[in-house]
């Protein structure tokens, strides 16, 4: 499964997986803006975001293959626009959105492939997202494996009792009973929450401080962004 | 209907990140103040149920198979606020670690299912779950969730040029109206299932209901909804509603008229104007459904 | 063991919001240095017991503490002083990583987050998890969750551990570490299992609850043997084949 693998990736070990997850985030939005602000997307301009995309892949030691094969998942919503602007006359229009959402997918997965996510969580929480909010990604990411694997099982047991048919009135069932058990669960992590001394606000262990690599890994993130993004032309 | 990174134009997707994600906020924040971190393993849980349960395949026909969305599903068991912040954190999750929607896209991508979407799937059932009709109601719910959703989404496309000609949109509607009438179907029966095996989850509408609210939010919904369409398919259409709703208008001109003198200073680019009008709009319905996730917060205490 | 009882109670009676009486009247004593064996069928009331404990649960009836009553204002002393072992190690371990959910007790005493850390950090080395600190807790096999799951009540500084069926869905290995820790173990405990074993090495004594009552006290073996609860007697092996 897709966040499996990436789970996998994020624990992985390089240069870019050992930055802070503030300083990777605002490196990728920057990128992200470069690219969504770049009209018209040439193919010299595509190429050029492409290959820094690659490189940070390399570095950050991920299978460019598979990240590649990854970030076709955007394909068939943009395959489709594609279609219809093309048959509309707008080959260009196409173009740019087929590459620029392809680019911008590809670019996320770097970012997820190189940071846990409940680090990359605390981090936006940095940067200003609020903390409730962040608590819910964490609990729901937490609890997002163990509750998939429920769900599997469910679904087989179901699809063995159906003969191979999954009837809608069983699929139903199915869900509400999984929803029945995942209250039940939130109801037990709220006892052990209390068990442990919860008395109302969550307190959290300190994020360490930036180090120089991350301060210089920020700098050079953004000037590339920049420099590819004025090198592409006026404002679009 | 998750929109990706490079399909909207900059004044879209930065007036919706500037408008929608701040409103999630607002909402996070009086979360926090209440105290109510309690509720985060709540939330949390039941938005890797959300996950999960998209997993699980529901046979519509000759084949096909559909998954539940979960924004009325949301609203009905949590109560407006906190289905709003559970769908944002599902996007959140979906956009970095499944890809699916963009990240600058995510103000775009909340407005349109954590807060429209969620506020669609809620008042149907606000209004008439408490009735005979109930039901109906629930599939309303759904439907309307999804269909909000798409709308906006499609609207916002359009407003940022990606051409969607006649036959296309026909066709988009089709595919919206059967994923509508299929949450509707879904929601429906899972609300009924939850209803059965725990009975004490879903809480009973109350009886009071505040019409002139519900009605406000209702018509604000579908008229952003409306109002996007017509307004990206006609560059007046804009001007058109500001003249209809005078509210729109007034906050229309207080923004265009100074930055008009502007115009000239931005490489003769006449996007501010849009994205002011846009934003405007935007932000109207934005503090409607901040309102109405209080209210109904403040009534859900019961 | 001998002193003043770290838990007394006195009549303890609950009753589930549908109308089951789950505890019916239940007379308990914990000196210190015990080690007590609660036996019994599945509903018979020893979950429901074990969460008065630490005051998940309030019913009618006496009951106090390490010297605390249980009322409202006591609370947070008797969830320190009182650590639970829940039997979901998943619902226990509900931070992202090891090091943040051992550390979530000391944080909630009020511990600064560098306090929190070094106590999260000998807590881990107590149970021998120290090597896991930044792993996700799915990552984890059902015996290294358990012992995280120890790890974060040791964190406390408990008086008494409370384990509730902790060898369920460990494998042998995993069951005789868990022994050998608890073994290790100063604390006072009581301990909820279905394993005749486990209570033999570890308890001094034994109660047999059965709908919610005690229906018997006594010497591990004593009761074991009383009331046949041992799936496999170690008397018996494979029938001899003719």
């Amino acid at each position: 499964m897709h966040h499996v693998v990436l789970e996998r990736w994020s624990r992985g070990a390089s240069f870019v997986h050992a930055r802070d997850a503030r300083v990777k985030v605002l490196v990728l939005l920057a990128y992200l803006v470069a690219l969504a602000t770049t009209a018209p997307i040439t193919f010299a301009a595509a190429t050029c975001y492409a290959a820094l995309v690659a490189a940070a892949t390399v570095a950050a030691r991920l299978p460019l293959a598979g990240l590649a094969l990854r970030a076709a998942a955007v394909l068939p919503f943009a395959g489709t626009f594609a279609l219809f602007s093309i048959l509309a006359g707008d080959g260009g229009r196409a173009a740019s959105l087929v590459s620029k959402s392809y680019l911008s997918a590809a670019a996320v997965l770097v970012l997820a492939g190189t940071t846990p996510l409940p680090k990359l969580v605390r981090g936006l929480e940095s940067l200003g997202v609020p903390r409730f909010l962040t608590l819910v990604i964490q609990f729901l990411y937490r609890y997002l494996f163990v509750i998939s694997e429920q769900a599997q099982h469910m679904r087989l047991a179901a699809l063995a009792r159906g003969g191979g048919q999954l009837r809608f009135t069983h699929a139903a069932g199915a869900a509400a009973t999984l929803f029945g058990r995942s209250y039940a669960r939130a109801e037990g992590i709220h006892g052990a929450m209390l068990a442990r001394g919860f008395h109302g606000r969550m307190e959290l262990l300190a994020e360490p401080r930036l180090g120089t690599a991350d301060v210089l890994f920020l700098a050079a993130g953004l000037a590339a962004a920049m420099a590819l993004r004025l090198a592409m032309g006026a404002v679009g | 209907m998750h929109i990706p990174d490079g399909f909207l134009s900059t004044p879209v997707w930065l007036a919706l990140d500037v408008t929608g994600l701040p409103a999630i906020g607002l909402l996070a924040r009086r979360a926090r103040r209440e105290l109510e971190e309690a509720r985060a393993p709540l939330l949390g849980v039941t938005g890797a149920f959300v996950f999960a349960a998209q997993m699980i395949n529901f046979p519509v026909a000759a084949g096909t198979s559909a998954h539940l969305v979960g924004g009325a599903l949301l609203a009905i068991a949590l109560g407006p606020a906190a289905a709003a912040v559970v769908m944002t954190a599902i996007l959140a999750v979906q956009a970095f670690v499944f890809q699916d929607g963009g990240i600058l896209a995510l103000g775009a991508n909340v407005f349109n299912m954590a807060i429209a979407g969620v506020l669609a799937g809620y008042l149907p059932y606000r209004l008439w779950g408490a009735g005979g009709r109930r039901r109906a109601a629930i599939f309303a719910a759904g439907a309307l969730s999804v269909m909000v959703s798409a709308l906006l989404a499609v609207s916002e496309l359009l407003a940022s040029g990606v051409p969607v000609r006649p036959a296309a949109m026909a066709f988009l509607l089709v595919v919206f109206g059967v994923s509508a009438v299929v949450e509707g179907a879904i929601t429906v029966a899972v609300v009924r299932g939850i209803e059965r095996l725990s009975p004490q989850i879903i809480r009973q509408t109350a009886a009071e209901r505040s019409w002139v609210l519900a009605a406000c939010g209702a018509g604000a919904v579908l008229l952003a909804a409306a109002g996007g369409l017509v307004a990206s398919t006609n560059p007046d259409g804009l001007q058109w509603l500001g003249g209809q709703l005078d509210i729109l208008g007034r906050i229309t001109n207080l923004f265009t008229a100074p930055l008009a003198e502007y115009r000239a200073r931005w490489l003769g680019s006449p996007w501010i104007a849009k994205a002011a009008a846009g934003a405007a709009g935007a932000l109207l319905v934005g503090l409607i459904s901040i309102a109405l996730g209080r209210a109904a917060a403040r009534t859900r205490s019961a | 063991m001998s002193g003043r009882p770290l838990i007394e109670a006195r009549g303890l009676r609950y009753r589930y919001d549908n109308g089951t009486l789950a505890l019916d009247g239940v007379d308990f004593r914990l000196l210190p240095g015990e080690t007590v064996a609660l036996l019994g069928p599945n509903g018979s009331g020893k979950t429901t017991f074990a969460h008065h404990l630490n005051g998940l649960l309030r019913g009618e009836g006496f009951l106090s503490v390490c010297g605390l009553a249980m009322e409202q204002k006591n609370l947070a002393e008797i969830r320190r002083k009182v650590g639970l072992v829940f039997q979901d190690s998943d619902e226990q371990l509900f931070m992202p990583s090891v090091l943040e959910d051992v550390a979530f007790g000391p944080l909630n005493e009020g511990r600064t987050p560098e306090e929190a850390r070094e106590i999260a950090l000998a807590a881990l080395d107590q149970t021998g998890m120290r090597y896991a600190l930044d792993k996700a807790p799915y990552h984890l096999s059902a015996g290294e969750k358990k012992r995280v799951a120890v790890a974060g009540v040791l964190a406390m500084n408990p008086e008494v551990l409370v384990l509730d069926e902790p060898t369920t869905f460990l494998d042998p290995p995993a069951q005789r570490d868990l022994v050998t820790l608890l073994g290790r173990l100063e604390q006072s405990k009581v301990l909820i299992t279905h394993d005749a074993a486990l209570a033999r090495a570890l308890a001094s004594r034994a109660i047999f609850f059965q709908r919610g009552k005690i229906a018997a006290e006594g010497p591990v073996a004593e009761v074991v043997e009383r009331f046949r609860w041992e799936a496999t007697p170690p008397a018996v092996s494979a029938p001899d084949r003719n």
